[in-house]
C-alpha cells in the first residue's frame, strides 16, 4: 500500500506499518542492487572500491 | 556421472544410489502436492477445520517450522554482529535449514488461505491494526533475506563459480552479509514476537490471554525467546542426523558445543521466564477472568495437565540442564536428547498456543472440542518435510555447505 492510494490514512498504524515494510525492502533492495552493480563492474574490470580476496564464508 | 558438479575434495554416494533416494522422498513430496491441489481446486472442505478450530494443524505446523528455523535468524546474529567467528562452520547450513522452513512456512499459509491467487491483499489492503499483518509483512521480507543468504552458496557450485559473474556476485554478497543478517535479525524479532502477541491480546480467550508491555504482551517476548533458544538445537539436530546419514563428521565438535552452550543459556532463562508467565498467568490473570488454572485442561487426550509439564519441565528444564553444563554438551546421547527435547519443547509451545487456545470452553454453553486433520492437511503438512529433505540432499551434493568437511574427511 502506498500514501497515494485512496485506503491510506496519515495515521500512526499506516506509517508505523507500511513504513517499516518499505524501510526493510529498501535495505534488502539497495543491498541487491549494490553487490549487483559491483559484480558487473568487477566481471568488467572497472573496480568500485573494496579489495578481492576469496576467503568467504 | 555428475561428478563435475560435486564440489572438489569430497566424496558422495553413486548417482543411482541418489536417485534412489530422490524419487523415495519425491514419491511423498508428490502425494503432499496432490494434497495442495485438492485444496486449491476443490476448496478448504477437503480439511476438518471448522468454527472452532479456524487455526488447525496448518497453523501449528507454521509456528513450529518458523521457531525451528529461527536457527538461521539467531546463528547469523551470533555470527555477524556479535562476531562469533566459529560459527562461521555452521551458518551455512543454519541458513539452508532456515531457507527450508520458511518456504515451507509460506507454502503452508498458500494453501491455508484457500484463495492463494489473492495472497498479495494482505500487502496492499494491509489491516494495520493486526499482528498477523505484521507477521506477513516480516515473513516475505525474511524470506527474501535467507535467499538472499542461500544464493552465494548456490553460486559457489564448482560449475557456477567458474562464471565470472557469479563468482563476482557472490564475493560481494559476502562483503555485505552483515546488513543482511542483521536486517534478518531485525525482521524475526518482530515476526516470531508477533506470532506470540497473536494469543497473547486475545482478551476473549483466557488460556492465551496475557498481560504485557506497551502493545505487546509477554507471550510477544516469549516467542522470540524460544525461537532464539530452539531454532539452534534445530540446527544441531538436523546436523548430527545429516551426519549419521551420510555416516560423516560434517562439523567440529568445539562448533557444535559453542552453539549448544549458548542455546542452552537461552533455554534456561528462557524456561525461567516461562515458568514465571505461567505462575503470574495462573495466580493473577485466569482468576481476574473467572477462570481457575485446571479449568483450562481436560481429561482428552490432546489437553491434559500433562502438556504443561511436558512443554515446560522435560522439554525446557531438562534440556536447558543439558546444555548448560560442560558434561552434558560433551556427551554425545545427552547433547542428542537435549536438542530433541528442545525441538519438541518449542513445537509444544506452539501447538498449546495455537490449538488449545481455541479448544477451551470460554461459555457456560460451550465444551471441549475436539480436533483431528482430514488426510489432505496431514499430507500437505509432511510436503514441506519431503521437499526439506529432497533440498537437502541436492544442496549438502552438489554445494559448499560444510566448509569443515574436507579436513574432517580427506579423500585419498
Amino acid at each position: 500500500m502506498f500514501p497515494f492510494i485512496f485506503e491510506w490514512v496519515w495515521d500512526m498504524s499506516h506509517i508505523v506499518f507500511m513504513g517499516g515494510l518499505w524501510y526493510a525492502l529498501s535495505i534488502i533492495g539497495l543491498g541487491m542492487t549494490y553487490c549487483l552493480i559491483k559484480a558487473i563492474a568487477d566481471t568488467a574490470g572497472i573496480g568500485i572500491g573494496g579489495h578481492h580476496h576469496d576467503d568467504h564464508h | 556421472m555428475d561428478s563435475a558438479l560435486i564440489p572438489e575434495g569430497v566424496k558422495r554416494c553413486s548417482v543411482g544410489k541418489f536417485l534412489i533416494f530422490l524419487g523415495v522422498v519425491g514419491a511423498v513430496l508428490l502425494w503432499g502436492v496432490f494434497a495442495m491441489l485438492l485444496c486449491w481446486i476443490k476448496g478448504l472442505n477437503q480439511t476438518n477445520m471448522n468454527d472452532y478450530y479456524g487455526f488447525a494443524l496448518w497453523i501449528w505446523a507454521d509456528l513450529a517450522v518458523i521457531a525451528l528455523g529461527g536457527g538461521a535468524f539467531f546463528t547469523g546474529f551470533l555470527r555477524y554482529i556479535i562476531g562469533k567467528d566459529e560459527l562461521k562452520n555452521i551458518i551455512n547450513y543454519a541458513v539452508l535449514i532456515g531457507f527450508i522452513c520458511y518456504s515451507s512456512a509460506l507454502l503452508i499459509l498458500a494453501i491455508d488461505i484457500g484463495q492463494p491467487l489473492r495472497g498479495w491483499f494482505i500487502f496492499w489492503h494491509a489491516n494495520v491494526h493486526s499482528m498477523l499483518t505484521e507477521v506477513a509483512f516480516c515473513l516475505s521480507c525474511y524470506f527474501g533475506v535467507l535467499t538472499i543468504e542461500y544464493l552465494p552458496l548456490i553460486l559457489e557450485n564448482r560449475q557456477l563459480e567458474k562464471v565470472p559473474f557469479f563468482h563476482h556476485l557472490s564475493h560481494n554478497m559476502h562483503e555485505i552479509m552483515a546488513v543482511f543478517a542483521a536486517t534478518g535479525a531485525f525482521l524475526s524479532f518482530f515476526h516470531q514476537g508477533s506470532l506470540g502477541g497473536v494469543s497473547g491480546v486475545l482478551f476473549g480467550r483466557p488460556f492465551g490471554y496475557r498481560e504485557g508491555i506497551f502493545i505487546w504482551p509477554w507471550t510477544f517476548f516469549l516467542f522470540t525467546w524460544s525461537a532464539a533458544a530452539c531454532g539452534p538445537c534445530f540446527t544441531i539436530l538436523i546436523t548430527k542426523i545429516t551426519e549419521k546419514v551420510t555416516r560423516k563428521k560434517l562439523v567440529k565438535d568445539n562448533v557444535i558445543e559453542l552453539l549448544a552452550k549458548i542455546s542452552g543459556w537461552m533455554l534456561a532463562t528462557y524456561t525461567i521466564a516461562k515458568i514465571l508467565d505461567t505462575w503470574y498467568w495462573a495466580s493473577v490473570t485466569a482468576p481476574s477472568k473467572g477462570f481457575w488454572v485446571l479449568d483450562f485442561y481436560s481429561n482428552n487426550p490432546f489437553y491434559g495437565p500433562w502438556i504443561l509439564v511436558l512443554e515446560i519441565i522435560i522439554c525446557g528444564v531438562l534440556p536447558a540442564l543439558i546444555l548448560i553444563t560442560e558434561s552434558g554438551r560433551k556427551s554425545k546421547p545427552a547433547l542428542l536428547l537435549a536438542v530433541i527435547l528442545a525441538a519438541i519443547g518449542v513445537s509444544v509451545n506452539r501447538w498449546v498456543m495455537v490449538l488449545q487456545v481455541m479448544a477451551v470452553p470460554v461459555m457456560p454453553f460451550d465444551s471441549w472440542y475436539m480436533y483431528f486433520p482430514s488426510w489432505q492437511e496431514i499430507a500437505t503438512t509432511i510436503l514441506p518435510v519431503a521437499y526439506g529433505v529432497i533440498l537437502i540432499g541436492l544442496s549438502h551434493r552438489y554445494l559448499p555447505i560444510f566448509p569443515q568437511e574436507k579436513e574432517l574427511n580427506p579423500v585419498d
